[in-house]
């Protein structure tokens, strides 16, 4: 083989000088020399290695008894401030980061400098032979003669029951992720109970709004009457039923016919559960009076009954009725007409069983 | 201090603890009360609307019109209150440079007393929000009820650690690092621009006063976490993960796979 390495085409003439009717083969062209570390030859140089290996190990010493000090000395109590736990958690860090880093990258070192660094070449197996096919299928014949399983259905049969049946666990075990949410999606706290309206509070505390409260260009964030004394499933119930509550000046709003009545005054409630992927819509602009989510940008127009102009949410948002009590408290005068939030899978057979 | 130590658990020890409490915390309120007065005294002036009306003629009326009634390129100003005008032109955001989205927070025109002046002037026209009294901004409420308030009613368009976000079509809700209690007060009461009014009777100015503590308390404190990178979420974290931590995981692999001389 000519040296190739100069550039110099590859002529086809030159290739095929060992003998015209040889099929060229390609020759093994070895193991490169072996190239001698300086820790091989020099013994200061091997000094200065082994000096470096143990310096990232003592690191890695230090690295721990920073992580001890931070851990133990630094006494978190009832009045710690931010900035002693951020000394703590960096000096965690640090030490943490030092006590791995120091034994792995010390090892590595160690290894790459130090010790033996011979290379091996190991051959390939020999391709196997038929006659080893040919005996591991005469194993698998006598484990089935032997086993006798063709002879004695009784013990396949039941073999053939119990793995049919060992799955069945897993079963009920995945069953516990559920329980199907049924009609729960559907439904919000808003709807009234026993005939009493819910009345429309503030997110967090739970104090009934009055319509005269709510001053134009406000936005208020709320939760049903109630929603605070829950004591199961408060989270999931908040989910559903939260509400932004704006006023506008009403000639700016645009109600479709039907849907009159469900604002007071330019007072207006529509849910804060986007219908592309249920993030909370809530920042409302109260001079465009644009309603922005801000996971995907989907924007609604307050004044056209929250219509989607922009952003990939499919459907407005849905409007919870509202009215005045005779104390002057805002309340629901029913729940939302649809379900909130984005599409599932039973959504328009909920939607359809609302409205029939 | 080995004496002092001895003495901590003496009976007496808990009331003479108290006292010195008392006495500064007396000490720094009667300063910060006369500085308070110094303000009243000074807002009340009567002269301030007369004056306030002249500098609003010559600067303000070309786009709010004469007696602040409103133009085709400003709006009536009857009604907003002294909060509204210390926050707009306090923070330089009035007079505005050009039209556009928004208006940009920028070096103040006018001096305090220029402010106070104009303030006087508006709030002379029509009831609206006046300047939040000094004990509303005192920056000792309840930080924890601050922070819940702030999550559930400011958060959405602010950004939780109050970094800000972007809104539609160029418009944006500004970082509340650096601006000063009475601005935040008069922002929320007022609703500047976009930004939805938070009157009291939505968050009582208690309420208001806790928020203003939340946001003092994580301004002065950080991160808990160490550099912050802005709190601007993944935006900032994904590319600094993307660039320094994979390029630390590169530079071992190099590190790993070279020959040592």
């Amino acid at each position: 083989m000519g040296n190739h390495s100069d550039g110099s085409p590859n002529h086809s003439g030159t290739v095929a000088t060992a003998g015209q009717n040889e099929v060229e083969k390609f020759q093994d062209p070895g193991i490169p020399p072996h190239r001698l570390r300086l820790a091989d030859t020099d013994p200061k140089a091997a000094k200065r290695a082994e000096r470096q290996v143990a310096l990232l190990f003592g690191s890695s010493v230090v690295g721990t008894l920073i992580f001890l000090v931070a851990y133990f000395a630094i006494d978190l109590g009832d009045d710690t401030s931010i900035a002693t736990i951020r000394l703590q958690n960096a000096l965690l860090g640090i030490g943490t980061a030092f006590a791995m880093l120091g034994i792995g990258t010390g090892i590595v070192h160690w290894a790459k400098a130090l010790m033996p660094d011979h290379e091996v070449s190991e051959e390939r197996h020999a391709i196997r032979t038929e006659e080893d096919r040919l005996a591991a299928v005469r194993i698998v014949d006598d484990i089935v003669e032997e086993t006798g399983i063709k002879r004695r259905p009784l013990i396949r049969n039941t073999l053939l029951g119990a793995v049919a049946l060992a799955p069945l666990p897993a079963l009920a075990v995945f069953g516990d992720l559920g329980p199907r949410p049924d009609n729960t999606l559907a439904h919000t706290m808003w709807a009234p109970q026993d005939g009493k309206l819910k009345r429309l509070t503030r997110d967090p505390d739970g104090t009934p709004i009055k319509a005269a409260d709510v001053t134009i260009g406000s936005a208020f964030h709320v939760i049903p009457e109630g929603l605070n004394e829950l004591h199961e499933g408060k989270l999931n119930e908040k989910a559903k039923a939260v509400v932004l509550l704006m006023r506008l000046n009403p000639e700016s709003l645009n109600p479709s016919p039907g849907r009159e009545n469900w604002g007071y005054n330019g007072i207006v409630a529509y849910s804060k559960i986007c219908t592309h992927v249920g993030c909370p819509v809530a920042l409302y602009e109260q001079q465009t009076h644009h309603l922005l989510c801000p996971c995907h940008q989907s924007t609604f127009d307050l004044t056209q009954e929250c219509k989607v102009i922009f952003g990939p949410a499919s459907r407005p948002l849905p409007q919870l009725p509202i009215a005045v009590d005779s104390e002057g408290y805002l309340v629901a005068t029913s729940d939302f007409k649809e379900p909130v939030g984005p599409s599932y899978w039973e959504r328009d057979e909920h939607e359809r069983n609302r409205n029939a | 201090m080995k004496a002092l130590s001895q003495k901590r658990r003496h009976p007496l020890a808990a009331i003479a603890l108290l006292l010195m409490g008392l006495l500064v915390t007396g000490g720094l309120y009667a300063v910060a009360s006369t500085v308070n007065q110094a303000k009243a005294t000074t807002s009340t002036n009567a002269n301030d609307a007369e004056e306030g009306g002249k500098l609003f003629a010559a600067n303000c009326a070309t786009c709010h019109g004469m007696g602040a009634s409103g133009s085709q390129s400003g709006p009536s100003l009857v009604g907003v209150g002294a909060a509204a005008v210390d926050f707009q032109v306090g923070t330089g955001r009035m007079p505005m440079q050009m039209n556009g989205p928004q208006a940009y927070k920028k070096p103040a025109q006018f001096n305090e007393e220029q402010t106070r002046q104009l303030a006087a002037y508006v709030a002379s026209l029509g009831p609206g929000p006046s300047i939040p009294e000094a004990g509303l901004l005192d920056e000792k409420g309840d930080a924890a009820a601050g922070g819940e308030l702030f999550r559930t009613n400011c958060a959405m368009c602010h950004n939780a650690a109050a970094a800000g976000g972007a809104l539609t079509r160029g418009k944006f809700a500004p970082a509340l690092a650096g601006v000063s209690g009475q601005h935040i007060y008069e922002a929320m009461v007022t609703g500047p621009q976009n930004m939805p009014v938070f009157s009291d009777a939505n968050i009582s100015p208690e309420g208001k006063r806790d928020i203003i503590t939340f946001l003092k308390q994580i301004e002065a404190n950080g991160s808990p976490g160490g550099a912050d990178l802005g709190s601007l979420g993944p935006v900032s974290e994904g590319l600094f993960i993307w660039i320094a931590g994979l390029g630390v995981i590169i530079a071992f692999t190099i590190w790993l796979t070279s020959r040592t001389s």
